[in-house]
């Protein structure tokens, strides 16, 4: 099956009067069609400015500077600003952490909605307004018709995360970008909002990149995993192989590191340091000055490689018996 | 029995709003507008016994912050009273005052919001012990010098600028700053949810290294449970500005009683957990400034009925340690009576 989305070798640096900021550095991947892939990392790993990068919403100082994003195989680095209007929330769509950051508060929810779904399609105003109402619904908001009236800030936290939902989901767009959807949701709302985005993903057969710090959250929704440390994707794969047997010693480091790793009371075992600052990472591996695997060969820069269906960054990754 | 170093007792918090002068005058024709008041904590007794890390968890909006506050002092209570070693804290005067508002130190969510940005690491952990006598001026430098080791920060940073630290080295910023009055009891508000993963676990060694170092004692709130069952020795669960549940880690997470703490621990989404099915718990938490009538979780709660509808639950004693606010505990009750009563064959 040909992937929906084939981004190789992307680099989006931001030319800071500090230095060149390397946000990702060399990313490559791809998303398959009806595919929920999770993308981790700790803040500052590059995982929201990925996100960014397909979407061309990257803004100056920052750049994409190489490498090629192809959706349904059209580079979409090569399209005009008009042309990518016309795929940036129609086609692909995306969620943000904060809702009340994106929806317009002076405006009601139903003037946002049927704007965002004439921008798109010719259709007249009555249809815009029940497609709308729809939405609402689709995503579990009572009585959607009178909601249309409200405004963001008559809504709570996981209500507006709805309305996000719903606002993406208007054009039944191929691929939904989340960046930390859930993030400032309690955990009962958080439940509700997995689970209504699980099902309309696979009601409507979307692919879903589901950016998050949270390794639970990902296990439970996603089918890939891609691990990201310091603008590199460094290690990629099933959830069930990744998050079971990591390669990459950053992968298993941030698994030990949960409380739930160790029996209560013990000590946690975090890894050790902190992550370089991204104007001044090492040479070679980023990781390796808190690896304790770490030899003078990672002063190299590690090639990517694939093993079993699984992608990593490491010349020492950890082995585990093949059953 | 020990005394508690601090113990609510039926404690309650409301802020209200005052009507202002177009509402008082739209009352003076009829409008009948009433001041609007949140019942963030609502008659809640929890004693904290020296040496004890409490967890106290619940989602926002449910008043756990606004208890830590007030255990802590810096907030009067509405209703009841706060007992300090045994003593009401509005009893409190001159010295034994003093000495108490030292004790009790908090440690908040953002560093950042809380760490003076125009002030030097020195004078910030600085400041406190010099102003209270605890250490004279010219020793300050080494007192903090110490006190940042201890914490994991590195000496030669103390005059630096909070903004030129990562938010784990911040948090370290401000554990020194509470730790720099000698406190016995540390009240810490969603310390490490702002943390990566792998800085998270550092901090939380930190403070349990500190808790066995200097004797110290926690109420620890947070809305994440995996970290609560790591490192407390009580977790007490509330809603709404109520307590439903408190039992040990070990209890709680394998029996819990109230429907509440049972759909927070199932709907924990865990690495272990992978492509789960989401059973959810419907509804919203509802607006504190109406909550429902009876037991505040009833309109999400799948096994409520008529009863829970009307009637307040109150706390009653599941085993031992472990307490719950349910009117299923009574169903349970009347179960396990019948059961005993029944002669065996």
């Amino acid at each position: 099956m040909t992937p929906i989305l084939e981004v190789k070798n992307l680099s989006t640096h931001f030319m800071t009067r500090r230095g060149v900021l390397k946000a990702i550095d060399d990313v490559s991947f791809a998303v398959g069609q009806k595919e929920i892939v999770g993308l981790v990392g700790e803040s500052g790993s590059g995982k929201s400015i990925t996100g960014f990068s397909i979407l061309g919403l990257v803004d100056p100082p920052g750049r994409v500077v190489s490498g090629q994003i192809l959706f349904k195989g059209e580079d979409l680095l090569k399209l005009s600003p008009a042309a990518m209007r016309t795929i940036r929330g129609k086609r692909i769509a995306m969620i943000f952490q904060d809702p009340m950051m994106t929806l317009n508060p002076v405006l009601s929810i139903g003037t946002q909605m049927i704007e965002t779904v004439l921008a798109h399609g010719k259709v007249s105003r009555a249809e815009a307004w029940a497609r709308s109402r729809d939405a609402l619904g689709l995503v579990g908001i009572p009585s959607p018709e009178e909601r249309l009236d409200a405004y963001p800030h008559q809504f709570s936290g996981g209500m507006r995360q709805r309305v996000a939902i719903a606002i993406a989901l208007l054009h039944r767009p191929d691929l939904i970008i989340a960046d930390e959807p859930t993030t400032a949701l309690d955990v009962t709302i958080q439940s509700q909002i997995l689970f209504e985005i699980k099902r309309l993903a696979a009601e409507f057969g979307m692919a879903l990149i589901w950016i998050s710090h949270d390794l639970g959250v990902v296990a439970a929704l996603a089918d890939r995993i891609m691990v990201m440390y310091a603008g590199k994707i460094v290690e990629a794969g099933q959830v069930d192989g990744v998050l079971t047997e990591p390669r990459h010693p950053y992968t298993s480091g941030l698994l030990s590191a949960v409380p739930a790793a160790v029996p209560r009371g013990e000590p946690l075992r975090p890894i050790p340091g902190f992550a370089p600052s991204p104007l001044s990472r090492p040479s070679g591996c980023a990781f390796r000055d808190r690896c304790a695997r770490a030899t003078d060969v990672c002063a190299t820069e590690p090639m990517p490689e694939i093993a079993a269906g699984r992608e990593f960054r490491c010349f020492h990754p950890h082995l585990w018996s093949v059953a | 029995m020990t005394t508690p170093l601090v113990e609510a007792v039926d404690v309650s918090r409301r802020f209200s709003r005052k009507l202002d002068y177009a509402e008082k005058i739209a009352n003076l024709f009829g409008a009948g507008l009433e001041e609007k008041t949140v019942h963030a904590v609502d008659e809640v007794n929890l004693a904290v016994y020296p040496g004890e890390v409490v967890g106290l968890v619940g989602e926002s909006g449910c008043g756990k912050s606004t208890l830590g506050r007030v255990m802590a002092g810096i907030m009067p209570a509405s209703g009841g009273e706060v007992r300090w070693k045994g003593r009401p804290l509005t009893s409190l005067q001159g010295d034994d005052k003093r000495a108490m508002r030292l004790s009790a130190q908090m440690i908040f969510q953002d560093p950042m919001s809380t760490l003076n940005p125009r002030k030097r690491v020195i004078d910030l952990i600085g400041e406190a012990p010099r102003v209270h006598g605890i250490v004279k001026g010219r020793e300050v430098r080494d007192y903090v010098a110490s006190l940042a080791e201890r914490v994991g920060l590195d000496a030669s940073y103390l005059d630096r600028y909070p903004h030129q630290f990562s938010g784990g080295q911040r948090q370290r910023i401000g554990i020194a700053r509470a730790l720099a009055v000698k406190p016995k009891l540390l009240v810490c508000d969603e310390s490490v949810a702002a943390l990566d993963v792998s800085i998270q676990a550092q901090i939380l060694n930190l403070f349990m290294d500190l808790k066995r170092e200097f004797g110290l004692t926690y109420l620890f709130i947070s809305h994440d449970l995996g970290v609560v069952k790591h490192i407390c020795d009580r977790v007490v669960v509330m809603y709404l500005g109520r307590v439903v549940e408190s039992a040990t880690p070990d209890e709680l997470f394998d029996d819990p009683k109230h429907p509440y703490t049972q759909a927070l621990i199932r709907e924990l989404p865990t690495v272990a957990d992978r492509h789960r099915i989401f059973t959810p718990i419907k509804g919203e938490i509802p607006s504190p400034l109406h909550p429902p009538p009876g037991c505040h979780f009833h309109p999400r709660c799948p096994k409520a009925f008529d009863r829970c509808r009307v009637e307040r639950p109150v706390l009653k004693q599941n085993a031992v340690g472990h307490v719950s606010a349910c009117h299923l505990n009574d169903l349970a009750a009347i179960e396990t009576k019948n059961a005993t009563a029944e002669p065996a064959i």
